[in-house]
């Protein structure tokens, strides 16, 4: 009957040419974003740390004086800027503010790696021990216990010798051994995550016990992933700074945050400025670190659905 | 036209409990949630289950379709056991048993897109077919269970509960199954959905020649879309019937029960019915109690309740009952 009006025609054409313009659904990450941006003190850390970001790495380009170029004239000197030391000297007479960026982007690098390698590990490894669970889970759990329970600077020891002075590969091995408590996170999310009807739904669909996991279980353990991410970076940046006190991390001519205020904590007094660069970009960082994880918490908190 | 004599689904002395801690050293108790369920579901009909809440309505909907397995019985599809099928082999099977759940929301995963959530079986079921072609099935599905094609990008929290539902039936639908398990479809909506998700689900079976097991614990609904009705009591079939039948003439004294317990729209017919309501508790699937486990609960009960297990008998007119007096008991309704 349809055929004879040519009605049919016409509406399929019409149901078409909806479907073509489907309008984009709002998906709970752009929700989540939206959120996130709301939150002022959140916004204005991404502002800030998108700042120091870009000065850490564009900076050096602007400056007269290069991180590792001694100024023979101008050492141990305050900030003088006739002179393009805007930051003052050290003892060896580099100039403050080249080694901080420098320094600032050293760190920052090896926060990126180790916490995208231990996100990584964190995911694939806890996620496979929740979905399976039974024995598969107590082995590999049991596993990260004994990791926990082993004294971590003994590790960093051993990767120092076999990675030697390369701080990039030093800290994706700091990555394999932060990944523990992401797998823990990970594991718990998976185990709540499993029980959802959505997953039954999947196995009914005949989807293979992979193929559930990385489709329909890590895309919903986002929220927890990122919060915990953000406050990993500040994590390694203050182990970064822990191992360089000790001599472990980055290596002369090279710098780190961390380094430079060992180097400046003692002299504090009589150099203050050695001190005040590297701390307050570390400060600042930190707390922008942290800011940013409080909002995006708070964005992608399953309860404010 | 449908032969509908055949035996699509056979179900044979199914049996499945699980294991329950209690305690570090103590021996696990077992919770018997089903107990040598017999019964055939034939091509083209619905089945309708129904039960109180834990008699184990869904974790048979389970079993049918291999998301647990039994530990006892077998589960036959068109004449082949599919309970002991290597994983594989089972996944093949998917294609034509298929499952609607309780909840909607909670069925779609809440970050993909309606498209995705539908097509979903079809990237596992059916991988010959292109994503053009998928999305092709995707829309015709789309409109099959009456949803716009605009919807195609969506999220599933950008909708109300009777529209997830029909996202969950379409991907039920997508995969062309032959049976499909609706476990309390309507039980989450609101009443005047619950009507229009009722009368989808029949005009789809008509269409498409489905064949529904249909599990709820409300009788009025079951009865509007079921032929042939099973009611299980703690994990045991009790009485299986045609509809008909288990409503006009009821044979077990918990199915009459049931029935008293259905509410009555008209406030002057509801208080002429006599109340025979259930008294007390359904008993716990870790102890159950002797002989019948409905004795407990029954106001028909005698000592002999206790000592035998009733037997599933075969009555005329293909129903089945499990009470040792159904001769002695006139249960009709109003008498």
């Amino acid at each position: 009957m349809a055929g004879i009006t040519g009605k049919d025609a016409a509406l399929t054409a019409y149901a078409d040419a909806l479907a073509a313009q489907a309008p984009k659904g709002r998906s709970l990450t752009q929700d989540a974003l939206r959120r996130l941006f709301n939150n002022k003190a959140a916004l204005l850390s991404i502002f800030v740390l998108t700042a120091i970001v870009l000065f850490a790495y564009i900076g050096p380009y602007l400056l007269p004086w290069a991180y590792d170029k001694i100024d023979w004239a101008g050492i141990r000197k305050p900030p003088d800027w006739a002179k393009g030391h805007y930051f003052g000297t050290d003892q060896n007479g580099r100039d403050m503010l080249a080694r901080t960026l420098q320094g600032t982007q050293m760190s920052l690098l090896v926060a990126a790696v180790a916490t995208g390698v231990s996100v990584v590990i964190g995911i694939i490894y806890g996620a496979i021990a929740g979905y399976f669970g039974g024995r598969i889970d107590a082995v590999m759990m049991r596993f990260v216990d004994i990791m926990y329970a082993l004294p971590y600077i003994l590790f960093v020891i051993i990767l120092v010798v076999i990675f030697g002075r390369s701080p990039v590969l030093l800290f994706v091995g700091i990555g394999c051994l932060e990944w523990l408590t992401m797998a823990r996170i990970v594991r718990g999310q998976t185990l709540s995550i499993k029980q959802r009807e959505f997953i039954e739904a999947a196995k009914a669909g005949g989807a293979r016990p992979f193929t559930i996991i990385f489709r329909h279980i890590v895309p919903n353990l986002t929220g927890p992933v990122v919060i915990y991410a953000t406050l990993t970076i500040p994590e390694i940046i203050i182990t970064e700074s822990f191992l360089s006190y000790l001599g472990l991390g980055v290596q002369e001519p090279q710098t780190s945050l961390g380094t430079l205020i060992s180097f400046g904590a003692p002299v504090a007094e009589a150099l203050p400025w050695m001190l005040y660069t590297p701390a307050a970009i570390l400060v600042t960082m930190l707390l922008c670190f942290s800011y940013l994880g409080d909002g995006l918490r708070d964005a992608l908190d399953p309860k404010d659905r | 036209m449908l032969d509908r004599t055949e035996d699509l689904l056979r179900i044979e002395n199914l049996s499945k409990s699980f294991s329950i801690s209690a305690g570090l050293f103590a021996k696990p108790l077992q919770l018997r949630a089903l107990q040598d369920i017999n019964f055939t579901v034939k091509r083209g009909e619905t089945l309708g289950i129904v039960g109180e809440s834990g008699c184990g309505k869904s974790t048979l909907g389970r079993c049918i379709l291999q998301l647990l397995t039994p530990d006892e019985g077998r589960v036959l599809w068109l004449g082949q056991d599919i309970s002991k099928l290597p994983a594989e082999e089972m996944r093949k099977k998917r294609r034509d048993l298929q499952i609607i759940f309780q909840d909607p929301l909670a069925s779609l995963n809440p970050r993909m897109t309606v498209g995705e959530i539908i097509a979903d079986p079809l990237r596992t079921l059916m991988p010959e077919i292109d994503a053009r072609g998928r999305r092709e099935r995707v829309l015709k599905t789309m409109e099959a269970v009456g949803l716009l094609p605009e919807m195609i990008n969506r999220y599933p929290h950008e909708f109300s509960g009777g529209q997830a539902q029909r996202i969950g039936i379409a991907r039920a639908l997508i995969s062309e199954p032959k049976l499909i398990v609706c476990d309390e479809p309507v039980s989450a909506l609101d009443v005047s959905i619950q009507a229009q998700i009722l009368n989808l689900l029949s005009d789809l079976k008509d269409q498409f020649g489905l064949t529904l097991i249909f599990i709820s614990h409300n009788l009025s609904v079951v009865r509007h879309v079921s032929d042939r009705i099973l009611v299980l009591y703690l994990g045991r079939v009790v009485e299986l019937a045609d509809g008909d039948d288990i409503y006009g003439d009821p044979r077990h004294p918990y199915t009459r029960a049931l029935l008293t317990a259905v509410p009555i729209p008209d406030p002057k017919r509801a208080r002429q019915r006599t109340i025979d309501g259930l008294v007390g508790e359904i008993p716990s699937p870790i102890n159950q109690p002797s002989g019948c486990t409905f004795r407990t609960r029954c106001r028909y009960a005698q000592l002999r309740c206790a000592e035998v297990r009733p037997p599933l008998e075969n009555l005329p007119g293909e129903r089945l009952v499990a009470c040792i007096r159904w001769q002695e008991l006139d249960l009709k309704p109003g008498a």
